[in-house]
């Protein structure tokens, strides 16, 4: 497993704090008027996306889930790409035709693109990991689905298989103690949801979701075993939601004092206390990013907002790979 | 009588038949405190109590078969999808388990439930919850699917479907809940496959329900400023299909136009043409229209989903062509 170097700290700070920043803005949009909802926050989960995201080679592949903006910021989608996707734009990912964190990009190894359906990546994210194996390639697959999501058929028919043809691909669990108003209680029986990785014969490893650094090499050595031939790994990160469910979402269901518990242990606040105390971040250097940051958004808003819807005509096209007229079933 | 809206209506029936038979029960997927996806089960927690409104994990396939389940061992359970789309996650326990085990175990055992499912486009939100899949579902014996169009007609459907025998897949048009309507207080019914006329004209027929319903009425009233008496027929009822009233209406106007949301291939208009041909050949004066969903998964931006949908124009253009 490669540790990380501490030069490399500072990105991972660097891309917490833009996940954040991007998501205020995009919340702000939306109480503005500018952009339509489906914006779910991932506030408190910063390092999850962002840390196991580093972990991966950059052929490997990602399976996103709404609130992975960090995935998406490691493997390189631009701040403007993604405010042309909040804004439903034509120059973006899915070209106005989906919306939301709903992003693909292939090339980047964004690999499976979030269809809404809980967890319906996760059997698709399996069969990519699946077609590493068929063809030898020494590649790695990464999904992520949340506690809620782990009630679906979906979840444990791709796990098993994936265990059971040992295939290479490494399942993150965000526990973030909600589903929409469902908690974990009403959720699942067991006391930890990573006991169930014994239930399907893989290692299943507890991390503490909002310390990035612990999450990194959590996620990088199940990395390195999926890589090894050993199959898959079952990591429950261990989380708080710390907004609604959606933009929309007051959240009144959420104790305050289960909040204010978690405000504590605050993944950004956190590595930045980390990084002071290592002399890698002082005050001036962090305004310094906040700046940047800022700028870099306001550039994204600006250029998406010019930026043109898609041709009505467009509706009909993208409907087959082939390009088959679509007028008539 | 008050005017409520079709959101209130079904509130109601619900309320209703619960208070009227406690067998009844709701399960869904935050059906409880936070009071369903569309609020349609809002305060009923705190009315009924967690024994008669249960929350389920994300986990359609239960939803489908433990409601199914408990209907079968006595049970009146209402079990709610957060919309169509999930239910077809659940698609084989309502039409391999619901929808068969009445007919398979000789009649020996039935599964007396509702599900409830909102569903439909229009609001973008994207392909995969956007669907207008009632075909699919009207497509098998067994299942009984209603789809209402009014307030008046949504209470009392699911009452009935409530009190049925049979299981019954209760399609709720997520644009329709804001529509108010005159219903009355007392305890009523609608039956189930029994389509009825809601606008009488005598130049062309309109064939509709749920929101294509509403979409149809409105093309009537623009058409009767320009002269043309549009009859508009509500099927209610997907399954039983009841044509009585379609075909009543087609051999006094020779003229049809099927309004429906969902995509047009394989959908209820081909069922509903291929019906009237089928049954009142002989009184086809013009081609039977078809006015539905463009052959495409909705897109999310505004624009391009509007151009894909049903509307007032494309069922009046339709209307013009054959009168
Ligand atoms: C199959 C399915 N059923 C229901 C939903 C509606 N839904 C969207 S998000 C959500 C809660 C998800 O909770 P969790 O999996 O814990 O993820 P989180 O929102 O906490 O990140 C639900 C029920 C869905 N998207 N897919
Ligand atoms: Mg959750």
């Amino acid at each position: 497993m490669d540790r990380l170097t501490p030069q490399k700290y500072l990105s991972l700070y660097i891309d917490m704090r833009r996940m954040r920043a991007i998501e205020e803005k995009a919340t702000a949009l939306y109480y503005e008027g500018r952009t339509i909802g489906r914006i779910y926050s991932g506030r408190g989960q910063e390092a999850i996306s962002v840390g196991s995201t580093y972990a991966l080679a950059a052929d490997d592949a990602v399976a996103p889930m709404n609130r992975d903006l960090g995935t998406h910021l490691v493997r390189g989608i631009t701040v403007r790409e993604i405010f042309c996707q909040y804004l439903g734009r034509a120059n973006s990912s899915n070209r106005g035709k989906d919306a939301g964190l709903h992003i693909s990009s292939p090339e980047r190894g964004v690999m499976v693109n979030m269809i809404s359906n809980l967890p319906a990546s996760l059997p698709v994210a399996v069969g990519i990991a699946l077609a590493f194996k068929i063809r030898r390639e020494l590649r790695v697959a990464l999904t992520y689905f949340g506690d809620g999501a782990s009630s679906t058929g979906a979840s444990h028919e791709g796990i098993n298989f994936a265990a059971v043809r040992r295939l290479p691909i490494v399942f993150i669990c965000e526990n973030n103690q909600w589903a929409l108003s469902t908690a974990t209680s009403k959720q699942f029986a067991l006391e930890h949801l990573v006991e169930r990785a014994a239930g399907y014969g893989i290692p299943g490893i507890q991390v503490d979701g909002n310390d990035v650094l612990a999450v990194y090499e959590t996620t990088a050595e199940a990395v390195a075993r999926a890589r090894g031939g050993e199959g898959p790994t079952f990591i429950e990160a261990v989380t708080m939601r710390m907004k609604g469910h959606s933009v929309t979402d007051p959240a009144q269901y959420v104790p305050q004092s289960m909040l204010d518990a978690w405000e504590q242990k605050d993944p950004i606040r956190r590595f930045g206390n980390h990084l002071r105390q290592e002399n890698l971040l002082d005050d001036s250097l962090d305004e310094n990013i906040t700046g940047k940051i800022s700028a870099e958004i306001d550039d994204a808003v600006a250029y998406a907002e010019a930026s043109p819807f898609l041709p009505a005509e467009e509706a009909v096209t993208d409907v087959y790979a082939e390009g088959i007229a679509t007028t008539y079933a | 009588m008050a005017r409520i809206t079709l959101r209130q209506a079904i509130s109601d029936a619900l309320r209703e038949e619960m208070q009227r038979d406690e067998n009844v029960f709701i399960m869904g997927e935050e059906v409880g405190v936070w009071g369903g996806t569309y609020a349609v089960t809002r305060g009923f927690h705190d009315e009924f109590g967690d024994k008669r409104v249960r929350d389920t994990p994300i986990s359609e396939m239960v939803i489908g078969g433990a409601a199914a389940g408990a209907a079968m061992n006595g049970l009146r359970p209402v079990a709610e999808f957060m919309t169509i789309n999930f239910a077809m996650l659940a698609l084989d326990q309502i039409v391999n388990h619901a929808a068969k085990v009445h007919y398979m175990f000789g009649g020996q055992m039935k599964a007396p439930v509702v599900y409830r499912a909102p569903g439909g486009g229009g609001r973008q939100l994207g392909a995969t919850h956007s669907h207008t899949p009632d075909v699919i579902f009207a497509h098998f014996p067994g299942l009984t699917v209603v789809s209402p169009g009014t307030p008046y007609d949504a209470k009392g459907l699911l009452k009935s479907a409530i009190r049925s025998d049979d299981p019954v897949l209760f399609i709720e048009h997520a644009t329709l809940y804001q529509l108010r309507g005159e219903v009355p207080e007392e305890d009523y019914t609608v039956p189930i496959g029994v389509s009825e006329v809601k606008r009488e004209g005598s130049d062309v027929t309109i064939i509709s329900y749920a929101q294509g319903l509403q979409v149809s009425l409105e093309a009537a009233e623009q058409l009767a400023k320009e002269g043309v008496e549009a009859e508009v027929v509500d099927l209610r009822s997907l399954r039983p299909l009841d044509m009585g009233p379609a075909l009543e209406s087609f051999k006094k106007t020779f003229r049809a136009v099927v309004v429906e949301e969902g995509h047009r291939g394989y959908g209820i208009g081909a069922e509903i043409v291929a019906r009237l041909q089928e049954e009142a050949f002989d009184y086809i004066d013009a081609p039977i229209k078809r006015v539905a969903q463009d052959e495409t998964p909705l897109p999310y931006s505004q624009e391009l989903e509007q151009m894909a949908l049903i509307n007032p124009d494309k069922v009046i253009a339709a209307v013009k062509e054959i009168v």
